[in-house]
């Protein structure tokens, strides 16, 4: 799975860190970093955190 | 002809409804209608970076999830009435759905002043449309802005008028601070002075009583006797909800629609209700139905509807709650609101704890603009946290949102 974050639009609000801990994480300074092809396992969290990102930010591309 | 869930309101609550019900197994027809023209759009950013021109309108469009494709949408058509025990809803075009479940997702709309004068410079934000209109007044030169109510809403677009280059902006309500209410008096604070450094202006303590001028506004008329010139007017008075379609069912609608702990709706398996509409209550806290008007709630909503209407209608939760094995709806609330360079992002909820507000951390009195963290306590229990500052203050509150999770049932 293929998650592509648009950093135009994301504002580091975290929603989609409580969603998908093992895929979203706010770095030191308090911005977003994502791996980009986590397990597919890991797809209903994923799903989950492009729900609730506010700025509808996180794509999933299979 | 095969069974359907219909959704009546076509935006955030109404898609998310309908990708969930998918993904608990419906495999069934859905039909959303919804009376807005567009396909569902996010909602916060027309006060904020869409108003300033920072989000294009056209990129607010949700992209509704590979498994909803086969959705009909009912665009432009408004539910006008409803026949519960019939299981039948009416379309403003005459036809009639049958359904064998119903989602309510009708939301709210803006509730209007009630004032002498003309109606042309008066603005609400809720749509896409009422933002552009907005946009393109405030971007006139020379705007004069008057924002009637303090709440969210009105704070955020009074700063974003000021983003805009807007240089008389004022911000008019009864109460004696912006934000009093949901936030209590020590935020409300902090946040009035960080709006004045800002250039924004406030008329406390003071309603309206009309609009002046001959065919559009040119000034607001308070109860103290002033008037502001004004050549837009945003009314932020807060919302009414949308349910008179639903009207002759039995229903209490009082206050949007109440539900059950399960979000049913008058003790029907059959018909739940998701979004700003649905008053519920929240097991979380003291089991008082209430509306929650955050972005959070249409999505936490849809997905404990969703499985309890599956259940029902796959045949598994004949009575209440049985069947479902679900526990009663509990969500953690959350919102943020952005105005000026700082963000307020809250966990929990603050209201049920104003009575005994603590500082978790920084100096509200300290440095102008520095963040600040504010508990709220019930009973000497923490109810909720709210972070008024920069990023930092943000994560800081995401800490103490495991915390409120984890936390027993605030019953007070
Ligand atoms: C300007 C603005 C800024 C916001 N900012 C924030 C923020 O920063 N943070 C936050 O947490 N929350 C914010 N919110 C709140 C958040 O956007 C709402 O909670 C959310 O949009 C609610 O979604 P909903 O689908 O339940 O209701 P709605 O968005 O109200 O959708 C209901 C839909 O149903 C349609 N409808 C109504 N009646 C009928 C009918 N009879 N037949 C057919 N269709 C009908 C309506 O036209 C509408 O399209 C903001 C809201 C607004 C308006
Ligand atoms: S939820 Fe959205 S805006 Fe927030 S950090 Fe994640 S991607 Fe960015």
């Amino acid at each position: 799975m293929k998650v592509v974050v648009d950093m135009t639009k994301c504002q580091d609000h975290g929603q989609c860190v409580f969603a998908a801990p093992d895929v979203f994480r706010m770095d030191d300074g308090g911005h977003l970093a994502h791996i980009s092809d986590p397990d597919d396992a890991l797809r209903d969290e994923v799903e989950e955190a492009a729900d609730v990102c506010p700025l509808q930010a996180i794509r999933i591309e299979d | 002809m095969s069974a359907r869930i219909v959704v009546a309101g076509a935006a955030l609550g109404g898609l998310r409804a309908a990708e969930q019900l998918r993904a608990t197994g419906w495999t069934g027809r859905i039909t959303i209608v919804g009376d807005e023209p567009h396909m569902p759009y996010n909602r916060p950013p027309l006060s904020k970076e869409a108003l300033v021109g920072k989000a294009p309108f056209e990129s607010l469009t949700f992209t509704p999830k590979a498994s909803a494709a086969d959705v009909e949408w009912r665009l432009g058509t408004k539910a006008v009435a409803a026949r519960l025990d019939e299981r039948a809803v009416v379309l403003d075009d005459g036809s009639t759905l049958s359904y064998d479940g119903l989602v309510v997702a009708t939301g709210m709309r803006p509730r209007r002043l009630r004032c002498p004068g003309p109606l042309a410079g008066r603005h609400t934000v809720r749509t896409l449309s009422d933002a552009r209109g907005l946009r393109d007044e405030l971007t006139r030169p020379g705007a004069r802005v008057v924002v009637v109510g303090a709440g969210f809403i009105g704070c955020e677009v009074a700063a974003t008028a000021v983003g805009l280059g807007v240089a008389e902006v004022t911000v008019v309500d009864p109460l004696p601070l912006p934000l009093l209410g949901p936030l209590g008096e020590l935020l409300a604070r902090a946040l009035l002075k960080r709006h004045e450094e800002r250039g924004v202006r406030f008329a406390l303590g003071a309603g309206v009583t009309g609009f002046e001028g001959r065919h559009r506004v040119r000034g607001v008329a308070l109860s103290d006797g002033t008037v502001l010139p004004a050549d837009v007017v945003v009314e932020s008075v807060g919302s009414l909800a949308n349910t008179e379609w639903l009207d002759g069912n039995g229903l209490d609608l009082s206050d949007g629609v109440l539900t059950d702990e399960h979000l049913r709706v008058g003790g029907r398996p059959d018909v739940v209700a998701v979004g700003d509409v649905a008053r519920f209550p929240n097991a979380r806290y003291d089991g008082v139905p209430r509306r929650v008007e955050h972005w959070s709630i249409p999505a936490d909503t849809a997905k404990h509807a969703a499985k309890v209407l599956v259940a029902h209608l796959a045949g598994a939760g004949a009575g209440a709650g049985a069947g479902t094995g679900l526990a009663p709806f509990a969500p953690l609330p959350t919102f943020w609101s952005d105005q000026h360079e700082f963000r307020l992002q809250s966990f929990g909820a603050p209201v049920l704890g104003l009575g005994d507000v603590r500082v978790l951390d920084g100096d509200p009195d300290g440095h102008p603009d520095g963040d600040v963290l504010v508990g709220y306590h019930a009973g000497g229990r923490l109810a909720g946290v709210v972070a008024l500052g920069g990023r930092a203050a943000a994560s800081a509150a995401a800490r103490w949102r495991a915390r409120l999770l984890k936390q027993p049932a605030l019953t007070v």
